[in-house]
């Protein structure tokens, strides 16, 4: 009997769709690598659109859509790009993708592409997309591409998200637009008028930030 | 007069950074020395001065609807405007390429002090966001010129300050989860409600 067993030509398994290794590619930005509060990227162009969750929500959507299309492409041709070009390279496929969101919304959201005006554009430079191709989708295949820009664009979305809704939350005492103060009775609660400017957005992230951090026992030096 | 109010505009009432968070990459990463902020926010300002009023010109005379009415009457209904982004990165791109070629031949020391900041300002999202906002704010060739280098200014000027309260911060006792982005942030927060007292400044 033991001797069939060893006989059997050594069969390369397959590696599970979800194994141990690519869930964790999943996983490890959603906390202990996340892109906006760990690596510090991308912080650039959705802050802006946060004062409320509707647009959040579209924003993180079509960050999620443009990584890992663009993650996708890239690692599919990652082979066939010159290194000294490939910059200019990852900025076509990821302005075409932008550009597709753009044209989608503007067909088929029109309120939603006035309010996100210029912000769904500065996708394009958005340091996570950028970062994630340079740093993974050259080098590696691309269902793990995909799954690295999936955890990276979630990661980030949770974090916006996470913002969008202390700021409706406290500036216009809403969530998703529906009055929460009122609906419980607390309609003399007042709106912190802080949270709707731009410095609301900074002292949120950073509250974030802090807690984040601790939590996960991350240092900056 | 105009033009003034749109350069205090750019610079202090809507600050790329403070108020529309464009750049905050390079603001954040690069601001731990006044010096290299000091590079980093030069070459910005000097790239934002060209390329919106380049983007402005590629807008009007290529991109608008029935902008390429130029060439002839059958091209007046033609409308490429989807193809803005895709315009406007690559021509960034390649001016960001060429400035680069320019400062290395007539001014090594000034290329050697950038460094590593000049190709990167090509994916700064304050330069795509100068371009953007002209063409959202139908600004004339003249304006657009002012706006780019008043853009280019305020991040300069916001750069700067952050920068040196950040050297002055390594003297301090920063809570372990707040050291680096997290204290940044709340620098930043309270810089933006400096800024926003400008607000009131009209001409």
């Amino acid at each position: 009997m033991s001797t069939e067993t060893l006989d059997k030509p050594v069969v390369k398994v397959a590696e599970a769709l979800l194994s141990k290794r690519r869930k964790k590619i999943i996983t490890d930005p959603l906390s202990d690598d996340n892109p906006i509060t760990i690596q510090v990227l991308g912080i650039c162009s959705a802050l802006a659109v946060t004062t409320q969750l509707q647009p959040t929500l579209v924003m993180a959507i079509s960050v999620i859509f443009v990584m890992v299309m663009a993650s996708f492409t890239i690692s599919v041709l990652r082979n066939l790009i010159p290194a000294r070009v490939r910059i200019i390279v990852q900025l076509a496929v990821i302005a075409t993708l932008v550009t597709l969101v753009n044209e989608v919304l503007k067909a088929y959201a029109f309120d939603m592409y006035k309010s996100l005006s210029v912000f769904v554009g500065l996708i394009i430079t958005n340091c996570i997309v950028m970062g994630r191709l340079e740093a993974y989708a050259l080098g590696n295949k691309p269902y793990d591409s995909v799954l690295d820009a999936l955890g990276s664009a979630l990661g980030y979305s949770w974090i916006i998200l996470a913002v969008a809704f202390f700021r409706e939350l406290l500036g216009s005492g809403a969530i998703f637009g529906f009055k929460v103060f009122e609906a419980v009775g607390l309609s003399s609660f007042p709106n912190n008028g802080l949270m709707v400017t731009p410095v609301g957005a900074f002292i949120i992230l950073g509250l974030i930030i802090w807690v984040q951090r601790t939590k996960t026992g991350y240092v900056e030096h | 007069m105009e033009l003034i109010s749109i350069a205090i505009k750019a610079i202090f009432i809507e600050n790329m950074v403070l108020a529309y968070f464009l750049g905050m990459c390079s603001f954040l990463a690069v601001s731990k020395k006044v010096s290299t902020a000091f590079g980093l926010g030069l070459a910005v300002t000097f790239v934002l001065t060209i390329t919106v009023p380049a983007n402005w010109a590629l807008q009007e005379y290529v991109l608008k609807e029935g902008a390429l009415a130029w060439l002839g009457a059958g091209f007046a209904d033609i409308d490429l405007s989807f193809l803005r982004f895709i315009m406007f990165i690559a021509f960034i791109a390649a001016m960001v390429q060429l400035v680069e070629m320019i400062i290395e031949k007539f001014s090594p020391s000034l290329y050697g002090s950038l460094g590593i900041f000049l190709p990167l300002i090509a994916v700064n999202c304050a330069i795509l966001g100068g371009s953007l906002f002209m063409v959202q704010r139908d600004y004339t060739i003249s304006e657009a010129t002012v706006f780019g280098f008043g853009s280019g200014f305020g991040f300069f000027l916001a750069m700067i300050a952050l920068a040196a309260i950040r050297e002055k911060l390594k003297y301090s006792h920063v809570p372990d989860g707040l050291k680096g982005l997290g204290i940044t942030m709340f620098i930043t927060g309270l810089m933006g409600m400096a800024f926003m007292s400008f607000m009131g400044i009209s001409i």
